[in-house]
């Protein structure tokens, strides 16, 4: 299967976060390729292992997190309009006149209704609407919807993948649904390279909300190494050079106190190795990936972040570059392959 | 459905040369007589079995709201602005198709994580916005676009909900899949349809079309504000979806003939068709034109209740289209016989 073939699948699959059930078996198709092992834990994390070479003493866990922002059904009123709030951070101006569709008994399509212009006085057009203030309009009445539609129902905003120019394109849910293909791609290239360490590669659940998945799965696996394998801001116009990364120029390589020094060590020289092109992204805190959670689970786990660029995030047309989740896909296969044996305590020493 | 070719065809005020096509070769056959004027309005003639009588002229406009590129910028990314009356609001975070060869493009937004405390509450004006081609320089966006080319929106026609379409350009593309339904029944009489251009941009096309036909009464057939979602009373709804066609009183352009409109109400009550008044003074459409051209004629305004119009997505009920279809149907007959 192609990467972009796989993208589309994924970024046109739902699985708002706490409904990721709704991706599962997509993401166990995919996994069962070339895994020797694929199981789903107790929260639903879907978890694919792949021997290494070793004994399996030393493991490598890579995230990147299945879920996707979206939206939760709040209420249904007199007039058959759903009401409802956002799940992940949301820019109410993103969604006016959006198509969704509502995941109830069956699939619901609806769209999120906007006045006309002709009905507004000129200054309206500068307020920004809050979602509140928005309904989602199905074409059903109400007697018709409640017989499909209940409170609490997971929504996501219908968009189909795009193909743009270049090995450009264009979704609803690249965060992470990148991440994961990069994570298969991985996993591709790790057939035909000798590797001494076990894989562990971990569709991640809520990490929009939580990081819960990232949480549980780390502790149960126990790994020597954590990678988060997210996006990261594309650049625009309206972004300082500083806090974003140039599209198709390989991923981000996260620098800061979420990142063991020693491991980025060592993931650079391998990009430099195989050149692989990448980028640098300093986050001084803890970054907005599984790696927060993973540094911190059981005595604290060494991470790294990798970070696709990728333009627009959180709104319902994020832009990626195929060549950048390829760029990632080697690195990360090629850093797995560079973990020898006996070399772990060296290799973590501050 | 023609309706799902008519709303995916691509016909921004200026640009209608794609929606021309289609209903040209959707009528070949089904008219005596068409031609496209000067301006690109589509004319078409059907004389029925007693021709040489009182013209009757039935309007429907081809265009819809979109963009038109206006810059490219140093990335790649393209600027543009409005053809008709957009809500800025509206065009955050939408897929759109650019230029003749329908390039697709994106319109995205800085992401929420970057945005400074409250940023969401303001709005994004139409000079911040760009559309993404997926370019990474201006040499290589120039290749595939121009100044100029238009942008529609891309939305495709899904049906949904009770009898539902939602789809793109339903002002005015139903109109014209009216007229056209019409135009191809084994109604047995002389008509004389415009499918104008430019209305969204001024009621451009109305005028030239009903100069060459001098119609003794028109018929505009549009899809019209429909607006449900606040609590207002029925009075400040402009029409309610589901409720059938909706009959002009008044707009901006036209106060809409008092004893045709009552002709129109006669008929509908006559035929057992629900009909609705449309219950606003805003917005206007080609009768605006047609009313005041040369010496003037009774126009009447019939329209299928559309909701979200002028937003890259609309909503009309299909049980609508049918009553409006029926409404109009009606009132050729009556006109053929005389009795209007």
């Amino acid at each position: 299967m192609e990467t972009k073939e796989l993208l589309e699948i994924l970024s046109n699959g739902n699985g708002v976060s706490g409904f990721e059930f709704n991706l599962k078996n997509e993401v166990i198709n995919v996994f069962d390729r070339y895994a020797d092992s694929v199981q789903v834990d107790k929260l639903g994390n879907i978890i694919a292992h792949k021997r290494g070479s070793g004994d399996g003493s030393v493991k490598i866990l890579m995230a990147a997190h299945m879920d996707e922002i979206g939206f939760m059904v709040k209420d249904i009123d007199k007039k058959g309009f759903i009401h409802f709030t956002n799940i992940g951070g949301i820019d109410p101006r993103t969604i006016l006149a959006q198509e969704v569709v509502i995941h109830g008994r069956e699939e619901v399509p609806g769209v999120i209704g906007s006045k006309p212009p002709h009905l507004q006085d000129e200054s309206e057009q500068e307020k920004s609407i809050k979602m509140e203030d928005m309904i989602i309009d199905t074409g059903y009445e109400k007697k018709d919807l409640d017989q499909l539609v209940s409170i609490g129902d997971s929504i996501t905003v219908g968009r189909k993948m795009v193909s743009l120019l270049n090995s450009r394109v264009a979704g609803k849910a690249m965060d992470d649904r990148a991440g994961l293909a990069a994570l298969f791609e991985a996993m591709k290239e790790l057939q035909n390279i000798n590797h001494y360490p076990d894989i562990y590669f971990v569709a991640t659940i809520q990490e929009e909300v939580t990081m819960a998945g990232a949480l549980t799965a780390t502790y149960g696996i126990n790994p020597d190494i954590g990678i988060a394998v997210d996006v990261g801001f594309g650049r625009t116009p309206e972004l300082n050079s500083s806090n974003s990364i140039e599209m198709g120029k390989g991923p981000g390589i996260t620098l800061g106190g979420n990142i063991h020094p020693g491991l980025r060590k060592r993931l650079v020289s391998v990009a430099n190795d195989y050149n692989i092109p990448i980028q640098t992204d300093v986050r001084p805190g803890p970054t907005g990936t599984d790696a927060r959670a993973m540094q911190i689970t059981r005595e604290g786990i060494p991470a790294l972040v990798l970070s696709i660029p990728l333009r627009y995030m959180h709104t319902s047309v994020e832009v990626l570059d195929l060549k950048d989740v390829s760029h990632t896909a080697k690195l990360l296969a090629f850093f797995s392959a560079s973990i020898k044996e006996n070399e772990m305590e060296g290799l973590l020493c501050f | 459905m023609l309706l799902k070719e008519l709303t995916e065809a691509s016909g921004v005020s200026g640009n209608e040369k794609e929606v021309r096509d289609l209903i040209k070769s959707t009528l070949e056959g089904y008219v005596d007589h068409m031609k496209t004027d000067g301006i690109g309005n589509l004319i078409v003639y059907k004389k029925g079995s007693k021709p040489g009588g009182r013209k009757l002229m039935i309007a429907a406009h081809m265009d819809e709201v979109g963009l038109i590129v206006k810059d490219v910028d140093s990335s790649g990314l393209l600027k543009f602005m409005p053809v008709g009356g957009i809500d800025k609001r509206v065009l955050v975070s939408k897929a759109v198709k650019v230029g003749q060869q329908k390039l697709p493009g994106v319109i995205g937004a800085k992401p929420i994580h970057l945005q400074k405390r409250n940023e969401w509450s303001k709005v994004l004006d139409m000079d911040d916005l760009y559309i993404d081609i997926g370019a990474s320089s201006k040499e290589e966006a120039e290749k595939q676009v121009s100044i100029g080319d238009y942008v529609a929106f891309d939305t495709p026609y899904m049906e949904m909900g009770n009898g539902t379409i939602k789809a793109k350009a339903l002002d005015d593309r139903v109109g014209c899949s009216i007229l056209i339904d019409l135009l191809k029944s084994d109604i047995d009489a002389e008509i004389y349809g415009a499918f104008t251009v430019m209305e969204e941009v001024g009621l451009v096309g109305a005028g030239p079309a009903a100069y060459q036909i001098k119609p003794d009464m028109a018929i505009v057939l549009e899809g019209t504000l429909c607006y449900e979602i606040e609590d207002l009373d029925s009075h400040e709804m402009p029409t309610l979806m589901g409720q059938g066609p909706a009959i002009s009183l008044i707009d901006r352009t036209t106060v809409y003939d008092r004893s045709l409109r009552e002709n129109v109400v006669r008929i509908a009550e006559e035929n057992s068709i629900p009909y609705q008044y449309r219950k606003t003074s805003m917005g206007g459409n080609d009768s605006g034109k047609i009313h005041i051209t040369g010496t003037g004629c009774a126009t009447t305004g019939i329209s299928v209740p559309t909701r979200y119009i002028h937003s890259p997505l609309s909503l009309i009920s299909k049980s609508d289209y049918h009553n409006t279809f029926k409404l109009v149907e009606a009132i050729v007959k009556e006109f053929e016989k005389g009795a209007i």
